[in-house]
C-alpha cells in the first residue's frame, strides 16, 4: 500500500510527471487532435472520463486477479475494459450531444489506442495505489493530458498565422513546440521532496 | 490509413521494403509514437523495444491473416486486440526471462505495445485482407522499419546525451554530455530533427523532378 | 427466426446463426489466447524466479564483500525475532544475511526505498555488526536524472561515504548512538555523516534519508541477534 498523499499524487500526475510531456503517453492524439483549442479540450475531457472509469475497473481487476493468482491476464483484461468503456462513452455522447459527437469524429474510437489510458491502469497497479489514490491519480493524469493538449493547441493556433517554412510545417513543428513545453514542465520536478 | 496503391502486383521484396523505407511507420506514417519517444534514451533500449514490437507485429499479423476468413466483420477489432494483447503478454514474460535489467529499463512500455496503433493498423489494413505470406512480409518490413527508426533516435540521443553507443563510450572523457537529449525534451527534438531531415530530402527530390519535368 | 421481409424498411432480422457464430469465434480466439498466455507464463516462471534470486544474490554479495553466500530471513514482529525464509521470498521485513566460507555470518543486507528527485529510489545496503557500520551500498533501481541524480550510483567521492558509515548502537541496544546525518559536500567530519553531491542534492539527500530511517529500524533488530543467523534451519524454536 503506497503512502503518498493525495495532493502529491495529483500534482505529480498532472505537472511533475505529466503524462504527455514527461512520459510520452498519448502522443498520437496529442499530435492529431491538437489543431484547435476547443476540440483539444473536449478530447481531454473524454479521455479524463475514460481514465477515471478504467482506473476504478483496473483496481477491481487487479484485486480479482491477485486473489485468483492469474497476473498474466491483467493486460488483456485492462484493454478489454478500456475498449468497452470507450464504446459506452461513444454511445453516450452520441445520444446526449450530437454536435460534440460529430466534432470528435474518428478520434473517439481512437481513444482506445490512447496509451495514456492503459498507462494509468498499469502505473497505478505497479505503484500499489489504493482505490482513492488510483482515482486521484487518474484524475491528475487526465487533467495533465488536457492541459498539455490545451497548451499545444493554443500554440498551434497562433502558429497558423505565422510564416513557418514548408519543411517544418505539420508534425515537425509540433514536436519542436512539444519539446520546449516539455523543458518548461521539467521545472516542476522536485516540487515535492 | 490507406494502403498505397501500386500499378503492378507487388512482389515479396516490395511488401517487405515498403515497411522499411517508403512507408516507414515512424518517419512516414507517424504511428506508434509513444514508445518511439519514451524508450529511445539509449540505443540498447531502442533496439530491444523495436525487436519486441516487431515480434508482436509479425506474430499477430500471422494469426490475424490465418483466421481472417472466419472472423465476422463486427468483432474484428475486438478479436485483433485480444490477439495482440496475448502476444504482448507473451513478449513481456519472455523479456523478463531473458534479462531482468532490460525489463526494468523498458518498464511499462512493453505492455504499452498493445496500444501501439501501428500493430492494430497493420492488422486491420493489411493482414486481415491478405494471405499469410504477404502479411508476414508486410509485418516484418514494418517491424524492421520501426526498429531502424527507433535506433536512429536512440543512437542520436545516447550519443549526444551520454557520449556512448550501446554503452560503449565513444566520444572520450572530455565530451560534455548534452544531458537534455536523454530526457523527454530530447526525444521530441530528435524526432523533429529526423523528420525535418527526411522532409527536406523529399522536398529537394520533388523540386529536382519538377525541374526535370519542365525542361 | 424470422424470414427477411423485403418490403419493409425495418431493422434487419435477428439472425441467430450469425450471432452464435460471432460468440463462437470470439470465444475460441479467447481460449486460444488464454492457453498461449498460460503456457508461456508457466514455462518462463521458473526462469524468471531464478533470475530474480540470482540478481538479488549478486547485489547482496556486492554490499557485503566478505560474504560468499546469503540466506533470506523474515522479521517476525510478534515474536520479535527472525526466521529463515525461502530464497525467492518477497515482501517487507526481509533481510539477507551474508555468510563466509566458514558459514559464519559476516553481515546483513537490507533493502530500503524512498522518493528521490524524479521517482522512487531502491537501495540495498550492507551492515556489518562487527564493525558497527554500513560497509556497502548499491542502488537497485533509480530513475534519477542521467548525469546528475544518477551520480549517487557512480560518483566515487559519494560512494566513499559508504565504506564505513558508522551506525553503532547506543548503550540500550535499541537506538543508534548517532543517526546518519546528511551534510553539504566537503563538510563531513564524523563517520556517521554523508557528504552530499554538488548538483545532485535532492538525490543524495534522499539516499541519506532512506538509509537513516531504515538503519534506525533494522540495525537495533539485527545488531543484537547476529548469533541467531545460521545458514540452514537447525530445528531451533
Amino acid at each position: 500500500m503506497n503512502d503518498e498523499s493525495l495532493a502529491t499524487i495529483f500534482i505529480n500526475a498532472c505537472l511533475v510527471n505529466n503524462f504527455v510531456l514527461a512520459y510520452f503517453l498519448g502522443i498520437c492524439p496529442f499530435l492529431g487532435v491538437s489543431g484547435k483549442r476547443d476540440t483539444a479540450v473536449r478530447m481531454g475531457a473524454a479521455v479524463t472520463f475514460v481514465m477515471l472509469v478504467s482506473s476504478v475497473a483496473a483496481y477491481g481487476i487487479h484485486a480479482l486477479l491477485t486473489w485468483a493468482d492469474a497476473p498474466y491476464l491483467e493486460l488483456i483484461s485492462f484493454i478489454a475494459v478500456i475498449a468497452s468503456t470507450v464504446q459506452l462513452v461513444e454511445m453516450f455522447i452520441k445520444k446526449v450531444s450530437r454536435p460534440l459527437f460529430e466534432a470528435l469524429g474518428i478520434f473517439l474510437p481512437l481513444i482506445t489506442t490512447n496509451c495514456a489510458i492503459l498507462a494509468v491502469a498499469l502505473f497505478q497497479t505497479n505503484k500499489g495505489y489504493g482505490l482513492i489514490q488510483s482515482v486521484v491519480f487518474a484524475f491528475g493524469a487526465g487533467v495533465g493530458f488536457t492541459l498539455a493538449l490545451f497548451l499545444i493547441s493554443g500554440l498551434r493556433e497562433k502558429l497558423e498565422l505565422a510564416d513557418t517554412p514548408d519543411i517544418v510545417r505539420g508534425t515537425a513543428i509540433t514536436l519542436l513546440l512539444a519539446g520546449m513545453l516539455s523543458i518548461c514542465f521539467m521545472g516542476f520536478a522536485g516540487l515535492f521532496n | 490509413m490507406a494502403v498505397g496503391l501500386q500499378t503492378e502486383v507487388p512482389g515479396a521484396a516490395d511488401d517487405f521494403l515498403a515497411g522499411v523505407w517508403k512507408r516507414n511507420p515512424v518517419f512516414v506514417q507517424v504511428l506508434g509514437m509513444c514508445p518511439v519517444l519514451a524508450v529511445t534514451n539509449t540505443a540498447m533500449n531502442a533496439l530491444a523495444m523495436g525487436l519486441a514490437t516487431a515480434f508482436v507485429l509479425v506474430m499477430s499479423s500471422t494469426v490475424v491473416s490465418t483466421i481472417r476468413k472466419i472472423v465476422p466483420h463486427q468483432v474484428r477489432i475486438v478479436t485483433f486486440i485480444l490477439i495482440i494483447a496475448t502476444f504482448v503478454t507473451i513478449v513481456d514474460y519472455l523479456i523478463q526471462a531473458i534479462s531482468l535489467g532490460l525489463h526494468r529499463a523498458l518498464g511499462a512500455f512493453i505492455s504499452l505495445i498493445v496500444v501501439n496503433c501501428l500493430i492494430l493498423g497493420r492488422a486491420e489494413a493489411f493482414a486481415s485482407q491478405n494471405r499469410i505470406g504477404r502479411s508476414i512480409l508486410d509485418a516484418a518490413g514494418m517491424g524492421v522499419g520501426f526498429t531502424l527508426a527507433l535506433l536512429c533516435l536512440g543512437g542520436v540521443r545516447e550519443l549526444l546525451g551520454a557520449g556512448s553507443l550501446f554503452g560503449v563510450p565513444l566520444l572520450g572523457s572530455s565530451f560534455e554530455p548534452w544531458t537534455v537529449m536523454m530526457l523527454p525534451p530530447g526525444g521530441f527534438f530528435s524526432l523533429a530533427a529526423w523528420l525535418l531531415l527526411f522532409s527536406g530530402l523529399k522536398q529537394r527530390r520533388e523540386r529536382k523532378l519538377a525541374g526535370e519535368a519542365v525542361t | 427466426m424470422s424470414a427477411p421481409v423485403q418490403t419493409e424498411t425495418t431493422l434487419p432480422p435477428f439472425d441467430v446463426k450469425a450471432t452464435l457464430r460471432i460468440y463462437a469465434v470470439v470465444l475460441s480466439v479467447g481460449i486460444f489466447c488464454g492457453v498461449a498466455i498460460v503456457g508461456v507464463y508457466e514455462i518462463t516462471k521458473p526462469i524468471i524466479a531464478r533470475n530474480k534470486v540470482a540478481a538479488r544474490q549478486n547485489a547482496v554479495l556486492d554490499v557485503l564483500p566478505r560474504a560468499t553466500t546469503s540466506v533470506a530471513y523474515q522479521w517476525d514482529d510478534a515474536a520479535e525475532s527472525f526466521r529463515i525464509a525461502s530464497s525467492d521470498a518477497e515482501g517487507d521485513g526481509l533481510v539477507f544475511v551474508g555468510f563466509d566460507d566458514a558459514e559464519k555470518p559476516v553481515g546483513v543486507a537490507i533493502e530500503t526505498k524512498g522518493m528521490g528527485y524524479q521517482d522512487f529510489i531502491r537501495v540495498l545496503y550492507g551492515y556489518s555488526p562487527q564493525e558497527q557500520a554500513i560497509i556497502g551500498v548499491r542502488v537497485l533501481e533509480s530513475r534519477e536524472t542521467p548525469g546528475l541524480g544518477d551520480r549517487i550510483e557512480k560518483d566515487p567521492v559519494f560512494l566513499k561515504n559508504f565504506e564505513a558509515l558508522d551506525v553503532s548502537l547506543a548503550g540500550d541496544g535499541k537506538t543508534l548512538a548517532h543517526p546518519i546525518e546528511f551534510v553539504k559536500p566537503g563538510e563531513k567530519t564524523e563517520p556517521w555523516q554523508i557528504d552530499g553531491i554538488t548538483g545532485a542534492t535532492i538525490s543524495s539527500k534522499a539516499t541519506a534519508d532512506m538509509l537513516r530511517e531504515s538503519s534506525q529500524i533494522w540495525v537495533p533488530r539485527v545488531g543484537t541477534r547476529l548469533s541467531t543467523f545460521t545458514t540452514t534451519e537447525e530445528g531451533e524454536d
